[in-house]
């Protein structure tokens, strides 16, 4: 009895440690449907950011399927019965909208990894509420400063109507503050044809769209089947030219303006360790910036675990990562008073490399040390 | 003037699509009063197959035949193993089923192609576009899918009025236990109609892959629309689904494109975006209640 007793001591002195170490994460992203490797790209990218901090954690990932209901049950499990205290990795703000509040109200903290709606920058904005990537506004703004300094005045919009959409146009007209005809496409249409003869008859002097993932491609496929590709310039932010959508669109894609907080040639160590470790890992997908965000969201919070010893103290893990000590892939990177991203954007070419195959390359910074406009109305 | 009339090949472009979709659905929906949900997994499957073989090959033909062919063994071998055992049974019980094999479709493919979109390009000999009238080059790949719709269209009403296979369709959509009754190949014949139907499905997928993203779930955004025009067109109806498929493919394509527009001039721009946009993504289904309240049974019913 004594030795069963012991050995049974033993073996909790043994296991203890190690459970204790390793935190869970929960991750709650889209893996299915037409932006399923979206949430792949997001997976992944978290995996080995965390990994590059040495922290011991465990990933427990849910797919959401783009829907807000499934997320926030998916959510209520990982907090109620896993009692899991930090969450990542939701790829759309409609998602995000509904498990973002449920998250912080429990008293758990969640860091985005991409989607930042306006409605949770402002107002609603929360202690226990992080964003990585960049706030919605902010990604569409950079395209309309550079389609501005392109020395365009006229233009067509493009987006889904849904609050990304309506967050991506409001960006691009904020920066561009020329003429802009809108025009909001379906979120599950794939068919443009419509829009593309709208597009001819409005012959504005650029376009400008926002369309992430298989819609992406499936833009800018038929962009180039209607003949616009050769007569009207686009300017799109980097969702919607992510290398996954290059690969499938192929040369047609060269001769774009895009603009971007990332890009896989950056010259500085934390990229280059990135793009070497994901090169290792998944030598037939191309990183994208989604990737790259929760790479980044990894770094953030495996440093942020190391420092405070686990998920034990939620406030300290807070505090820790609110301070944002971490070398980030895109270099310059800071928190702002709602806990969005202060970071430069770039303007990008797609250029044609040896082979023919569309490139990106990183051209001038086009905004320096960028917060967003909802900052403002941020009480915290 | 021009606008107008590209628009309306935009949307003849996407009813002739419909119409290969409904075309096989409202068969095998008529003839042996399955309700097959995964009848947009089978267009993913004509799809992916086509686009692998043509980037494999290089061939946009050698795509599309083996495209073919991909969607009738899957018809075909969905019949046979699954299909049979649903006949007699209610409903429910078949879209349980059919809603499954979406699931696994979709897995499968996930499995073999990954999460990535697959990408072909459009055949060469169809990759410009014509001027079709001054000022409006039209793809001529988007003719070509018009011009496949519609002999589609002609084979399916030569194939069901005049030939003996196609009395026994019309036999069994209209009056089933009669044709069981005179000692037909009832099995043979349901499995050679849910064959064709896959092969109009996959038909459907393999012209819409250089256009649109081939991927995981491309069928089920689909799926609805079709189930619609079935509705409309009347279960079991051919000619239903083809003028049904017409009407709404261009209704959706003119609302699209013309209500917001319509509406900025009566209010302001947001809220006529909005609401233009709200309503014309409701519009086809505000077609089918509109046409089931005046005719319950569909445009063009089959008797019994």
């Amino acid at each position: 009895m004594k030795k069963l007793l012991t050995s049974t001591g033993m073996l909790l002195a043994l296991m203890a440690p190690a459970y204790a170490e390793a935190t869970k994460i929960g991750v709650i992203t889209t893996l299915t449907g037409p932006a399923g490797y979206l949430g792949e790209q997001i997976r992944n990218g978290l995996t080995l950011g965390l990994q590059a901090t040495g922290v011991e954690f465990e990933l427990v990932v849910e797919d959401d399927a783009r829907d807000p209901n499934t997320g926030v049950q998916a959510a209520d499990r990982m907090l109620n019965e896993e009692d899991i205290k930090i969450l990542t990795g939701i790829v759309f703000s409609n998602v995000s909208g509904t498990v973002v509040p449920e998250t912080v109200d429990s008293g758990a903290i969640y860091v985005s990894p991409n989607a930042a709606p306006s409605s949770l920058a402002g107002a609603e904005c929360h202690p226990n509420y992080f964003v990585v990537s960049w706030q919605n506004d902010t990604l569409h703004e950079a395209s309309g400063a550079a389609a501005k300094s392109l020395g365009y005045t006229t233009a067509v919009a493009l987006a889904p109507n849904y609050q990304a959409g309506i967050d991506a146009i409001a960006g691009f007209k904020r920066e561009f503050g020329g003429e802009v005809t809108e025009i909001f496409t379906g979120v599950e249409q794939s068919d443009f044809a419509g829009e593309m003869a709208q597009i001819r008859n409005a012959a504005p002097q650029v376009v400008f769209q926002f369309h992430p993932g298989g819609q992406g491609i499936s833009f800018l496929k038929q962009y180039q089947q209607s003949g616009l590709l050769g007569s009207v310039p686009m300017v799109l932010s980097e969702p919607s030219y992510d290398g996954v959508i290059l690969q499938a669109v192929g040369p047609a894609a060269v001769g774009l303006t895009g603009t971007t907080h990332w890009n896989a040639d950056f010259d500085n160590e934390a990229s280059k360790a990135m793009v070497a470790a994901w090169a290792e890992a998944h030598p037939t997908t191309p990183l994208t910036t989604y990737g790259q965000q929760a790479y980044d969201t990894g770094l953030l919070i495996g440093t942020a675990l190391n420092a405070v010893g686990g998920d034990g103290d939620v406030e300290a893990l807070r505090d820790a990562i609110a301070s944002a000590e971490f070398a980030s892939t895109r270099g310059n990177f800071a928190f702002g008073p709602n806990q969005h991203p202060i970071q430069d954007w770039y303007m990008t070419a797609i250029e044609a490399d040896a082979d023919g195959n569309p490139v990106i390359v990183t051209k001038d910074k086009i905004l320096e040390a960028r917060g967003d406009v909802y900052s403002a109305d941020c009480q915290m | 003037m021009i606008l107008l009339f590209e628009q309306l090949l935009n949307g003849l472009q996407y009813g002739v699509t419909l119409f290969l979709l409904a075309a096989g659905l409202t068969l095998i929906f008529g003839i042996m009063g399955v309700i097959n949900l995964a009848h947009g997994a089978l267009y993913m499957v004509g799809a992916f197959a086509g686009a692998w073989v043509s980037i494999q090959t290089g061939s946009f033909w050698a795509g599309l035949v083996s495209g073919l062919a991909a969607s009738a063994v899957a018809g075909i071998l969905v019949e046979l193993g699954i299909m049979r055992r649903l006949y007699a049974r209610d409903h429910l019980d078949q879209v349980l089923a059919t809603f499954a094999l979406i699931l696994i479709f979709n897995q499968s493919t996930i499995l073999i192609f990954g999460r990535q979109p697959l990408f072909t390009s459009l055949p060469p000999v169809f990759s410009g576009s014509v001027e079709i009238l001054p000022g409006l080059p039209y793809p001529t790949y988007r003719l070509f899918v018009i011009a496949v719709g519609l002999a589609v269209a002609v084979g399916l009403y030569l194939l069901i009025n005049k030939t003996r296979v196609g009395m026994l369709v019309r036999a069994g959509a209209t009056h089933r236990q009669m044709v069981r009754a005179l000692g037909v190949n009832i099995k043979g014949l349901y499995t050679a109609v849910f064959g064709l139907g896959a092969l109009l499905a996959g038909l459907a997928g393999v012209m819409a892959s250089p256009i649109l993203a081939v991927q995981v779930g491309m069928g089920d955004e689909i799926i609805l629309a079709t189930f619609v025009v079935v509705v409309i067109g009347g279960v079991g109806s051919v000619k239903g689904a083809f003028v049904a498929g017409l009407f709404l493919g261009m209704t959706d394509t003119m609302l699209r494109a013309f209500l917001p527009t319509l509406l900025q001039q009566v209010m302001p721009g947001p809220e006529a975006q909005a609401l233009g946009v709200g309503i014309s993504s409701m519009g086809i289904y505000l077609m089918m209640a509109i046409v089931l309240l005046f005719r319950p049974r569909g445009l063009f019913a089959a008797q019994g």
